[in-house]
């Protein structure tokens, strides 16, 4: 459990981040909080010769509402997530979220910004970010662009990002009145990652489904976007048959890896039963 | 002043046996001020790691060491051919085989020791450690333990070839160890063969580990110039650890010197000598340094000591009342690459044979048998006494299957079968003698605590409703444990009785040290053992120091596991308190001029018969011993005392659990957990109810989250605490703690020890009530541990 050795940077300014970036390439890695980085360096996983810290970087921090979008440091952690008032009143959902991941003493390290960036679909911010129609916005040398994050996330580890590019801030549109969320995580125990979990947006009109969109975290190689799933519920009232109809076609599109937290099959039907639970919780929190 | 009075501040100064005196230990515990093996460092110091196989099975070709020997700061890298010279590349386990220290000609197990590099500091080792080149040829692995029973199974052991005779008789096949059998197997059968009914049931135990929040360590300082060895230590047996050490290194045992220092926890894992220490040893007296090795948590999961891993068949014949009339039991113990099992010489399978529980069985017989496989070696006990977690789940589980077959409730059952309060002492088939009990009045007491016959009514609602989402189980455990090894005559450890020991000096002021045989990990020995010296001997227990683990002052023990320290320990602080006392009688006596059989003893002091006026206090006595004593008196009041116990002691309980089973999911919801102990007299309640806490957690962990899984080719999965289940405060249920006291007969005071049996006691309940949830639908048993998926396989197999 001791990493390989290498050398530690701590730049204060983006375009010190940037220019180390380009100095060292494919050998340096950007450290936010830590928890996926490290210990998959104490395992010798990952041996970067270059660690570029981020955490005395000001332009990664902070959260402000920016005129229909919430904008939030890539750099702030879970923790500032869950004791912010403004996010708990624009965006309960990203509380509700950073409540499930790991344990308080890691979400006091770990950052949105590193849990996203990171490509794992073992983490539970991806779908978060795919429910709540999140852009990221990515920097690199040759200048600033936006993307989506149902465009961002490729494969296991594999995202958007380009080398040399950092990711700098989240933007989330603040949900209209009549909306509705939740995020249902079923785990070991504390401090694991999802056996599986569902991230749901529901819009409610007049008691019918104006909108819906629902993201699946790790049962497949990345969150998965259940449009389907989602599209199914739009036109009608959010009731037993509806929710159960839902949460079969986001079953459809599961491809889960077993691992010691299930086989497919349980996984596959966890992300079912995940959706159900999220739906109903999300319903009875439409304000 | 009101005498009442004023003997109840006396009482309450004394902090004796019955006060739930805060612990001692805490202060500087909770503060960060423990001092553990790592916490450790020497001048010099040196740091190694080990080079550990990835291979389960496999041929070592060749080991090259000297790219890690080049590089920067290392000072040595062993391997077996360094150690062979020594005598040292195997060394004897405490089961009768020997175990490779470094792999000799080939891993039997994945994350064996291969080699051992010694650096400036842990991350040169670290570094040094991958540069260590080792040729494999990788040879096919058997994890289970029927497979390599097989006539063409992979040999595990090719040092054993040919020995048809182990350690505890006949081999019957390259794999195997051991068969070990006890009971009159004829009358055993015969009661089967004319028995009204009869019940069958298979069930694994399975591979766990204790996981100690502090792994294991070890820092070894050989003084070449006087000769001298000292090695600081995670060991729950440091004197037996010095023994060892002697036998291995030739180094006489006067010239070592072992120290268990603060231990963070033990549960069995502390309790062997491991190749990490040995190479440490050896290290520093090759070196002329001091040499420490500490490993991590996943090298503490996979490779030191596991517990349990039992494959256990359990049969019980009975009537159509469900009086039982006999029990059978085959078990088949997946022992891994060396039989390394820490049981008392005789017993290779530890006190299985208290499996007949807290029942009046006529007739039983059981065979088992110890199987070699390429996993880790261990055996240990798990926050119990030698196998006796298993015992009581085979003999738990079974009742329970026996009650389901005769449509009997199964607190009813248990009534109709308990041992009798007047049939103690009781002499089971299996040839213990159950000192005491009184097991009745224990399981009345928790079924209207709980109000039983609400929750068996609301539980048949439930079952009523196809729309009710959750499954309730109740499951009901009333067991006997078998703790305090032990009797001389039965127990040793490595030729060694199992007594221990406890030397007190009272000081010419009044306060007084005493140095123990046993090593504290958690168990609150500081507090503990002053408040027996305080009951016994009158001395303040805030007067009273206790030192243990330096073997170099501590008088000779056995150590502290199998819940011993109590009632043998415990025993001897007891018996040398009451020497001190009958000393301080004759000081007295003296001093007051009168016969000591005149005085009494009075709390803290000894009063003249109808004269309470003339007394003399502990305290005044104890500066007399210092210069006035009657003639012919040596001068001093200490007193040592080596206790070897009569019997063992048998804690009891009776244990009530209520679940909720989401049949969507397989989540388990512990709803109640009603847990009765009975240990015998108690000396600090307070400490009791926290060794109870933690034995449920425990036992919570085992029943519901922990296993050490292998896959085919031998890989040991879930060995992080990612996978490995260390329930938090936020997954632990609440607990509901009650009790009864039965003392002990034998035991000085009465007392019989309480940290295994909440372990012990309540995994069969868990179990008793998982399976109660599904016992509508046909189950009579399904496997741990209860993890959702699990749980959920095992709905979707009953179709729901």
């Amino acid at each position: 459990m001791i990493p390989r050795s290498f050398e530690y940077h701590a730049p204060t300014a983006l375009p010190e981040v940037i220019a180390l970036l380009g100095q060292y390439g494919d050998e340096a890695k950007l450290l936010a909080g830590g928890h996926s980085l490290l210990p998959m360096m104490k395992l010798r996983f990952a041996g970067p010769g270059h660690l570029i810290d981020l955490r005395k970087v000001a332009e990664l921090k902070g959260i402000s509402v920016v005129g229909s979008e919430l904008h939030i440091g890539a750099m702030t952690t879970e923790n500032e997530l869950i004791f912010s008032k403004l996010v708990a009143e624009k965006l309960p959902l990203l509380v509700e979220v950073a409540r499930q991941i790991a344990d308080p003493q890691v979400r006091y390290k770990g950052t949105i910004g590193g849990d996203i960036s990171h490509g794992d679909p073992g983490n539970d911010h991806p779908a978060v970010m795919m429910a709540m129609d999140a852009t990221f916005v990515l920097v690199s040398a040759t200048g600033e662009r936006l993307v989506k994050a149902t465009e961002f996330f490729h494969g296991m580890y594999d995202t958007a990002l380009t080398p040399g590019e950092v990711m700098t801030q989240i933007r989330i549109p603040v949900p209209p009145a009549g909306t509705g969320s939740s995020y249902a995580k079923l785990k070991r125990k504390t401090g694991d990652y999802a056996t599986a979990a569902a991230a749901v947006v529901v819009q409610v009109q007049n008691g019918v489904c104006s909108a819906a969109r629902i993201a699946l975290t790790n049962v497949g190689p990345t969150a998965l976007f259940a449009t389907d799933a989602a599209a199914s519920l739009v036109g009608k009232p959010i009731d037993d048959a509806a929710i159960v109809q839902a949460a079969k076609l986001a079953m459809a599109i599961c491809e889960p890896v077993a691992d010691l937290r299930g086989d497919e099959a349980y996984k596959t039907a966890m992300a079912g039963q995940m959706v159900e639970r999220a739906l109903r919780s999300a319903v009875s929190h439409v304000k | 002043m009101d005498q009442n009075v004023e003997n109840h501040g006396r009482l309450e100064k004394l902090e004796g046996i019955g006060c739930s005196r805060k612990r001692r230990e805490d202060p500087r515990f909770i503060q960060g001020k423990g001092n553990y093996v790592d916490d450790i460092k020497l001048p010099g110091m040196l740091f190694a790691v080990m080079v550990r196989s990835p291979y389960a099975h496999a041929k070592i070709k060749s080991i090259d060491t000297s790219k890690a020997k080049a590089y920067p700061g290392v000072h040595a890298v062993l391997t077996a051919d360094d150690l062979k010279p020594l005598k040292l590349h195997w060394m004897p386990t405490l089961a009768g085989d020997v175990q490779a220290v470094l792999a000799d000609g080939y891993v039997s197990f994945q994350n064996q020791e291969v080699a051992f590099v010694v650096a400036d500091d842990r991350y040169v080792a670290a570094d040094a450690a991958e540069l260590v080149e080792v040729d494999y040829e990788e040879l096919p692995a058997v994890v289970d333990p029927f497979k390599a029973l097989l006539p063409d199974a992979p040999v595990i052991r090719p040092d054993l070839d040919g020995k048809s005779v182990g350690a505890h008789g006949a081999r019957k096949h390259h794999n195997h160890i051991f068969n070990w059998q006890i009971g009159d197997k004829d009358k055993t059968d015969r009661a089967f063969t004319d028995a009204e009914v009869t019940v069958k049931q298979d069930m694994h135990y399975p591979r766990v580990h204790p996981c100690p929040l502090e792994t294991c360590g070890s820092l070894a300082s050989y003084d070449a110039i006087r000769g001298d060895l000292t090695v600081w230590i995670t060991s729950q047996a440091p004197h037996v650890v010095r023994t060892v050490v002697g036998l291995l290194s030739s180094i006489p045992e006067s010239k070592i010197r072992i120290i268990s220092p603060d231990i963070g926890g033990g549960f069995g894992n502390k309790v062997g000598v491991y190749p990490g220490y040995v190479c440490s040893i050896v290290a520093s007296i090759v070196l002329g340094r001091p040499v420490k090795w500490i490993e991590s948590r996943s090298e503490n999961l996979t490779t030191t000591a596991f517990a349990r891993d039992y494959w256990m068949t359990g049969e019980l014949a009975a009537d159509r009342n469900g009086k039982i009339k006999a029990l059978r039991v085959n078990v088949t113990a997946d022992h891994g690459a060396f039989d390394a099992c820490a049981d008392p010489t005789k017993w290779p399978a530890g006190m299985f044979h208290v499996c007949t529980g807290s029942y009046d069985i006529p007739n039983a017989h059981v065979s088992v048998d110890g199987v070699y496989t390429n996993k880790f070696p261990g055996g240990v006990a798990y926050r119990c006494s030698f196998r006796v977690t298993e015992a009581v789940y085979l003999v738990e589980r079974m009742i329970d299957v026996l009650a389901q077959k005769l449509n009997i409730d199964k607190a009813e059952i248990r009534k109709r079968n308990f041992i009798k309060y007047e049939q103690f002492p009781y002499l089971t088939p299996l040839g213990l003698e159950f000192d005491s009990g009184n097991y009745l009045p224990a399981l009345e007491k928790v079924l209207e605590a709980v109000d039983y016959t609400a929750l068996r009514a609301e539980q048949a609602q439930k079952r009523a409703d196809p729309n009710c989402p959750t499954l309730m189980g109740i499951g009901i455990t009333t067991f006997t444990e078998i703790v305090g090894a032990g009797p001389s005559k039965s127990c040793d450890i490595l030729g060694i009785g199992m007594f221990d020991s406890c030397e007190i000096r009272v000081h010419p002021d009044g306060s007084a040290i005493a140095r123990m045989g046993t090593i504290s990990q958690g168990q609150g020995h500081q507090t503990t053992y002053a408040q027996i010296i305080a009951s016994e001997s009158g001395i303040a227990a805030s007067q009273i120091a206790v030192e243990e683990g330096d073997t170099s002052t501590a008088p000779y023990g056995l150590g502290t596991y199998g819940s011993r320290s109590t009632p043998v320990a415990g025993a001897a602080v007891a018996r040398a308190s009451r020497k001190i006392r009958e000393k301080a009688r004759k000081i007295a006596a003296h001093l007051l001029e009168v016969a000591p059989d005149d005085l009494e003893f009075d709390l803290d002091q000894f009063k003249v018969k109808g004269d309470p006026s003339k007394a003399k206090t502990m305290k005044e006595i104890a500066w007399a011993a210092y210069n006035n004593v009657p003639e012919g008196m040596e001068m001093g009041l200490e007193a040592v005392d080596y206790y070897d116990p009569p019997n063992f002691t048998f804690p009891f309980g009776a244990y009530l659990c209520v679940v909720d089973v989401n049949k969507k999911t397989g989540e388990t919801k512990v709803r109640r957990f009603y847990a009765l102990d009975d240990c015998g007299t108690r000396i600090n309640p307070m400490i009791i109810e926290g060794q109870i806490h933690g034995g449920l957690t425990e036992g919570f962990a085992v029943a519901m989250g922990q296993e050490l899984p292998y896959d085919e080719q031998g890989n040991v999965l879930g060995g992080t605490l990612m996978d490995y289940f260390l329930p938090t405060s936020v997954e632990t249920p609440h607990w509901e703690t009650d009790f009864t006291v039965t003392p002990s007969p034998h035991h000085p005071i009465g007392a019989k020890g309480v940290a295994e049996s909440p372990h012990v006691g309540s995994i069969p309940c868990f179990s008793s009530a998982m399976v109660d949830a599904f016992a509508h639908l046909g189950t009579t048993h399904f496997n741990m541990p209860y993890n959702s998926y699990r749980v959920w396989q095992h709905a979707q197999s009953l179709g729901l």
